[in-house]
């Protein structure tokens, strides 16, 4: 059986350093700027995470000024202007074309994008 | 033409300004009249555009031979059409005229960078629908402007592509994250820019560039087609010399669009016929005292004294306003931004365009090298932050709070328009600072103090000159605050205060 790695799946999306809650009252915020990275597939250098890590940690220092705001019974906003049900006909239209919408891909094999195996087991 | 004030001949050869000083009105006068063509005003823009980019990098590209095309078509159109038979003469104000484009809108056959390394190269496929309207309109879409790097920064200096200063201070920045745009109409580069707003990027380098700047309610302009950076917040706007222009450029941009599911179809006032007549007489102007605070510099905060004085000498009612949750905005927009930024920009992962790392085996490497190498250091820091916001065990007491906390700020702006017809405000803490002055992430992102709030509540809002600072002569500006979808109103405010001056 072909197994398929699931990338946005294969790794836990819980943060490390949980254990510091955010309404515990810690001074330190429990972002782990490597760990948080790998998961948005985001490779970064030893400096970069030097860098990142304190300046992170200050942002979200910041932003928890919004724990302290009474927001109970008070519905969440989207979007700046809500529209339901945003509607149209269900027809076939044109789209771009196969050799536009290729016109741009880093690599391509014919008709198609040109990609590393991703399928284990299967004949790439 | 603006006639010179010591010369009284009338002669418009003495009294004519350099074409690429125009604003949309100027040009469309001077067009309709056959004072000029749309080819001899895009080639004088083109002139100043070689003469000055080298010195201010407004521009990143500007594809002159496709210029010169469209303002010779628009001059064919022209010299075809009656004047008495042309459908909709506020459509006619952009034929042949030149218009600068930031650099994360789609214009097809053109690169679309978005000011990044990881779309270097990128040639868009298509129109965006702000563009197709343009381009129906005649007019001249050729240049692209620079930017912060995915509209993300206060000072254009995240732009991956290129340096862009202050034509007013080549020491300073233009502001951001349109500063491309605002440095091309403050520095004369362009008649009129299109800029992009999420927490302030139209108005904020508006006000640091002596231009006017607008950023439509939510959803009254298309964003399809243009790249997006928080989908619950991006709008275009124009960027202009007047608010006139402001009026005719947003005529053209706004309306419903099928491609955009967010834009209601709404009717689309006549916003140059909502200018005429403007007066400050009993309009009722409020004053948000959460905005006016300590931290403000003495410079902008004498200015935007100024402007209430001004509109109070014009015969506006003042009113102390009070927008309880203000506080909280910056806080709100830092999670609620990052989280949809983190979303949009998964799309980056070098498979279907952009720069792909050749250092990539399997998948999971081609996905975070390609980012790696592709995005700039303010890119990565938002969509870490992004992603944190929106991991499983944070959701909650992040961005689930913060949508609760943005209804209790859209709520504040409520009340105060049941009350008032405008807000009037600063635009930014300070005037534009020095390249290289602000290092911190978090202080570069109290720029937006002001302009965040009302960007959450969907409001529309103007950032419009008031004046010059007293040392550095910078320019200033003010921001104009308005109920959602009221953009006439507020141009309508506008206007009267930019005619009071």
């Amino acid at each position: 059986m072909t197994i398929i790695r699931t990338f946005f799946l294969s790794r836990s999306f819980a943060p490390r350093g949980a254990d510091l809650c955010y309404n515990c009252g810690m001074d330190k915020p429990a972002i782990d700027v490597a760990y948080v990275a790998e998961l948005a597939r985001l490779e970064l250098t030893d400096e970069e995470k030097a860098v990142f890590q304190p300046q992170l940690e200050n942002i979200v220092k910041y932003v928890e000024k919004i724990s302290s705001v009474d927001i109970s019974d008070v519905p969440p906003t989207m979007h700046g202007r809500a529209i339901v049900n945003a509607l149209r006909e269900d027809e076939v239209r044109p789209s771009l074309d196969r050799e536009t919408a290729l016109a741009n891909a880093p690599a391509r094999t014919g008709d198609e994008f040109m990609l590393p195996k991703i399928v284990e087991g299967a004949e790439s | 033409m603006v006639l010179s004030a010591w010369c009284e001949c009338g002669e418009v050869e003495n009294a004519m300004s350099e074409l690429y000083e125009l604003g949309i009105e100027g040009a469309a006068e001077g067009l309709a009249k056959g004072e000029f063509s749309s080819v001899e005003l895009t080639q004088a823009v083109i002139d100043r555009v070689k003469a000055e980019n080298p010195r201010i990098g407004a521009y990143l590209t500007f594809d002159e031979d496709g210029a010169l095309a469209a303002a010779k078509a628009a001059d064919e159109v022209r010299s075809g059409a009656s004047p008495h038979q042309a459908p909709g003469t506020k459509h006619q104000a952009l034929l042949g005229v030149p218009i600068a484009v930031k650099d994360l809108i789609n214009v097809k056959g053109q690169p679309c960078t978005c000011a990044s390394k990881i779309l270097k190269g990128y040639v868009s496929p298509y129109d965006a629908t702000v563009i197709k309207n343009l381009k129906a309109a005649g007019a001249v879409c050729a240049g692209r402007v620079n930017m912060d790097e995915f509209a993300m920064g206060s000072s254009t200096e995240n732009s991956a592509l290129g340096r862009t200063v202050n034509p007013y201070d080549v020491t300073r920045v233009p502001g951001g994250s349109s500063g491309g745009s605002a440095a091309a109409v403050g520095g004369n580069m362009c008649i009129a820019a299109l800029g992009t707003d999420t927490g302030g990027s139209i108005r904020q380098p508006a006000s640091f560039c002596n231009c006017v700047g607008l950023k439509p309610s939510y959803g009254r302009v298309s964003r399809f087609g243009v790249t997006a950076f928080a989908s619950s917040l991006d709008q275009v706007g124009p960027m202009t010399k007047s608010v006139t222009d402001a009026a005719l450029l947003l005529q053209a941009l706004a309306g419903h669009d099928e491609m955009d599911g967010t834009t209601p179809d709404e009717p689309v006032p006549d916003y140059a016929a909502a200018l005429e007549g403007a007066s400050l007489k009993g309009v009722k102007i409020g004053l948000p005292k959460e905005y006016f605070i300590d931290g403000l510099d003495p410079e902008v905060k004498r200015l935007t004294d100024a402007a209430v004085a001004r509109c109070s000498a014009a015969g506006a009612e003042l009113v102390e306003v009070s927008l309880p949750h203000t506080d909280y905005a910056m806080a709100v927009y830092y999670i609620v931004a990052p989280a949809e930024a983190s979303a949009n920009l998964a799309r980056f992962d070098g498979v279907r365009y952009g720069h792909r790392s050749t250092r990539s085996d399997d998948v999971f490497n081609l996905y975070a090298r390609s980012r790696a190498e592709g995005f700039g250091p303010e890119v990565k820091r938002r969509i870490i932050m992004g992603t944190y916001v929106l991991s499983s065990g944070y959701y909650d007491a992040y961005y689930g709070r913060a949508l609760k906390v943005r209804t209790l700020i859209r709520r504040d702006f409520e009340e105060a328009f049941a009350k008032v017809d405008a807000l009037l405000t600063p635009v930014a803490p300070t005037p534009a600072f020095k390249i290289g002055e602000v290092q911190d992430p978090l202080t570069m992102y109290l720029n937006d103090l002001f302009t965040i709030p009302s960007s959450l509540a969907g409001n529309c809002a103007i950032s419009v000159p008031v004046g010059f600072t007293a040392d550095a002569h910078l320019p200033v500006g003010v921001q104009f605050i308005g109920d959602a979808y009221r953009e006439d109103k507020l141009l309508r405010v506008a206007k009267a205060f930019e005619d009071a001056s």
